[in-house]
């Protein structure tokens, strides 16, 4: 809007270019952040984030490292490809995760034990990377003939074919099974800076912090450049793009050519990173997981991608068995509390909510209590400092299986209820609704928290959706009919 | 591999039984899938997991009543009920996630349905798990019905309705053909003939135009769904006394081929499905009796590819005219 004050503009609608920032003087805590991520230029965020990056390893340590650190970076890694292809083409591939997948297997069958071969990382990563993005290339081929949603399809068999290809076929190369079957393929080689092998996590963390840096400054300039802006367009308007003499489907093939050889680098240091590589690691799950990184960031903006990543890896961490129980606990309870801050306004609204849902609670205790004590005789699984205010205020029955089960249902009759109210109506049914969500987390999601964080993941898919599909950073789109 | 040396029939026929009965199941699957894309031009990723649904609603009702070894009322009315159960949950639930997934949808751009679908999907696999466990849930159908279900004796759902060339053709793989073929008769009826059905028709051709004519698109979008669910639900339970095995992930692989079965029989077309299902039910037979188990579900997937490669509109599909 700053430049061509002066001149007529042509082409623009004042009250459809003003609709965006409409729209982001009302939607509170979501709007302030894509108004701080206007200011901000790119570069200062970038050197934020460098700076906080590359200063993660001199406090944690290597587990956290490990887990918070590296997984974040490879996330980001995977996020910034699948942004590219579903971000700037609008292209929805459903087979991404197979392309990081023959990566990582590329990577390990180039160096490791598995057939005794051990090349250099400067000669196996872009051979790796190159090879990955010509098989994008292939998968994106399809997409020049079959319009949006026929891709969708090939995309996500040629996903689930690489999932039975390498662990049920596994054919039999030089005497043994290529892909190493369901044990997929172990000892695989550090990567190397020209010889010398990067073992420890720290190494391992800069050398990856760097590589996101690089395509986050590479993919920055792209998306300023000639094919970015031609990407875009094509995304917004196919048919427009075409009649304004774009390449579509050379477009398109690039879009995936790039995704692809992002993937496939991202598989590198993945499978380096974690010394062996199984098909679990590439199949469903995880595209759900870079799905709900890119959406959650908002489709099409970098920074988007980097926090989306960010929250998603550091609440699915939270979420995995092996961590303590109490951190997923409060991160539920905080995501509850921002949820209801970001929706309701007025605020006193939100106090009347949430002391509504704390008085519910007792008295419901109370109330189960006084009808048999063993309705609140259950244990709380790992309560820590909490254990005995939760115990006071959930009601946790002993051996509560089909109790859990009923709850869990009842919560989400109670939600999809809630998104149908309106009004005073509203506020009121959301007490029980919050008090129901904290019942279910500590009878059934906390026993089982990598289940809970699937099940989140896909609702969050489709809440964002319904309530934001632009994400917390990406354009809202404003399609003139 | 191993091809056989000399044509054996005996395979040859056990394979076709086979992949009939496999392929009227595929088909259900895909009427589902092709009627939701007829009228919304959407992908209904989560189509495979209201299939798993249903069949988890069918082991529900027949735990209810007695479980397979014990049943406490008699065999026949137990598998009616175990089918309208499952019917009816599945419908309600395909009515619910259109209400509340797609619907709000409706105008955005292509890609946040689909989006929105897959995470449908992932919701009700991952529920499915947190409510039912990991284990394989038994329908036990090869005893149900027996009168000494403790020493394995076999009921009569698996006992052989008559014999082609040394083939046994069961009681079960019987009722689910003839089940199968019911529905569609009734699905083909309902939508030439019944007023709901020209509504229908009337809203896949162009949705505002039927709006404009005073139909109640809404309705007509919500009733498709209930139909299309329906008929998963259906299939849910065949696949529970066929396989005798439910678990939370069944979902994914079976709405895959149903999948299969709608884009190769062409997407949006009914008699298409039907065919496109026996192809991909006859494709992964015959692939696991020749070629090992393990190629089955690679065979369907290429012959898939295959088809959108060389006929992107699928067998029976008309193609796609683009209007500017």
């Amino acid at each position: 809007m700053a430049t061509g004050e002066d001149k007529p503009r042509v082409g623009v609608d004042d009250w459809v270019a003003s609709v965006q920032d409409r729209r982001e003087q009302r939607s509170g805590l979501a709007g302030l952040a894509r108004r701080v991520d206007d200011v901000v230029p790119a570069w200062a965020r970038l050197a934020l984030f460098a700076v906080v990056a590359a200063s993660l390893p001199l406090w944690m340590d290597r587990g956290d490292l490990f887990a918070y650190g590296i997984f974040t970076l490879v996330y980001v890694l995977l996020g910034l490809g699948l942004n590219v292809v579903v971000g700037y083409a609008g292209l929805l591939d459903l087979g991404y995760v197979a392309l990081f997948g023959f990566g990582a297997y590329s990577y390990a069958l180039l160096s490791s034990e598995h057939y005794g071969i051990h090349w250099p990382s400067a000669v196996s990563i872009p051979l790796v990377v190159v090879a990955t993005a010509l098989l994008g290339l292939l998968l994106g081929l399809p997409s020049r003939r079959l319009l949006g949603d026929y891709l969708a399809i090939v995309t996500l068999f040629f996903g689930q074919a690489f999932v039975v290809f390498v662990n049920a076929a596994n054919p039999t190369v030089r005497g043994k099974g290529l892909t190493g079957g369901p044990n997929g393929i172990a000892d695989i080689d550090p990567n190397d800076l020209f010889g010398y092998e990067l073992t420890t996590r720290r190494q391992q963390y800069w050398f990856i912090l760097a590589i996101v840096l690089l395509v986050l400054v590479g993919l920055h300039f792209l998306s300023e450049s000639r094919t970015g802006r031609a990407w875009r367009a094509l995304r917004e308007d196919p048919l427009a793009a075409e009649a304004m003499s774009m390449p579509v489907n050379r477009l398109k093939l690039k879009a995936f050519a790039l995704g692809a050889g992002i993937a496939g680098l991202t598989g590198c240091v993945f499978a380096a990173v974690l010394t062996a590589v199984t098909s679990g690691n590439f199949a469903l799950p995880i595209l759900i997981t870079i799905y709900a990184i890119v959406v959650l960031g908002g489709i099409g903006s970098l920074t988007g991608v980097v926090v989306g990543a960010i929250v998603i890896n550091v609440s699915f961490q939270f979420l995995a068995p092996e961590n303590p129980q109490n951190n997923a606990r409060i991160l539920f309870y905080l995501v509850i509390v921002l949820l209801l801050m970001l929706s309701m306004r007025p605020l006193w609204r939100l106090a009347v909510v949430l002391a509504g849902t704390v008085a519910f609670g007792l008295a419901a205790h109370v109330l189960a209590e006084a009808i048999s004590p063993s309705w609140t005789a259950g244990a709380v699984v790992e309560g820590g400092r909490f254990a005995g205010l939760i115990s006071d205020w959930v009601i946790i029955p002993s051996g509560h299986d089909r109790f859990a089960n009923g709850a869990y249902i009842a919560l989400i009759v109670a939600i999809l209820a809630v998104t149908r109210i309106r009004g005073v109506w509203r506020t009121l049914s959301l007490v029980p609704t919050v008090y129901l969500a904290a019942v279910v987390w500590e009878t059934s999601f906390v026993e089982q928290p990598a289940v809970a964080r699937w099940i989140l993941f896909g609702a969050l898919l489709v809440f964002l959706m319904t309530v934001r599909p632009q994400g917390l950073l990406g354009t809202p789109r404003v399609e003139i009919v | 591999m191993h091809l056989p040396l000399a044509f054996n029939a005996e395979l040859f026929i056990q394979l076709l039984v086979n992949g009939i009965t496999l392929g009227s199941l595929y088909a259900l699957i895909a009427l589902g899938y092709s009627m939701v894309y007829g009228i919304l031009k959407l992908l209904n990723f989560a189509h495979g997991d209201v299939y798993m649904i249903g069949a988890f609603t069918g082991y529900g009702v027949l735990t209810l009543l007695g479980g397979p070894l014990s049943p406490s009322i008699a065999i026949a009315p137990l598998i009616v009920l175990m089918f309208l159960a499952a019917m009816v949950a599945a419908g309600l639930l395909g009515v619910v996630i259109e209400r509340f997934a797609y619907r709000p949808l409706r105008e955005s751009p292509r890609i946040a349905p689909l989006i929105s679908a897959l995470g449908v999907s992932f919701f009700l696999q991952n529920s499915a798990l947190l409510l039912f466990g990991a284990q394989f849930r038994s329908y036990d159908s090869f005893v149900l019905g027996s009168k000494n279900p403790e020493f394995f004796e076999p009921g009569p759902l698996t006992d052989a309705l008559f014999v082609v060339k040394n083939v046994n053709v069961q009681l079960i793989q019987v009722i689910v053909l003839s089940t199968t073929v019911a529905l569609m008769v009734a699905l083909t009826a309902l939508i030439a003939k019944t007023a709901i059905g020209k509504a229908m028709r009337a809203t896949s051709y162009d949705r505002e135009a039927a709006a404009m004519m005073g139909i109640d698109t809404d309705r007509v979008i919500a009733t498709t769904f209930f139909i299309g669910s329906v008929l998963a639900g259906a299939a849910g339970v065949m696949f529970g006394l066929l396989f005798s095995q439910v678990f939370h992930f069944m979902g994914f692989l079976a709405g895959l081929k149903g999948f299969t079965a709608a884009v190769v029989g062409g997407i949006g077309s009914i008699p298409g499905a039907m065919l496109g299902g026996l192809l991909v039910g006859l494709a992964e037979s015959m692939a696991g009796g020749y070629l090992g188990g393990r190629w089955s579900d690679l065979t369907v997937f290429g012959i898939l590819i295959l088809v959108l490669l060389v006929r992107p509109s699928g067998l029976l599909g008309t193609r796609a005219i683009h209007k500017v």
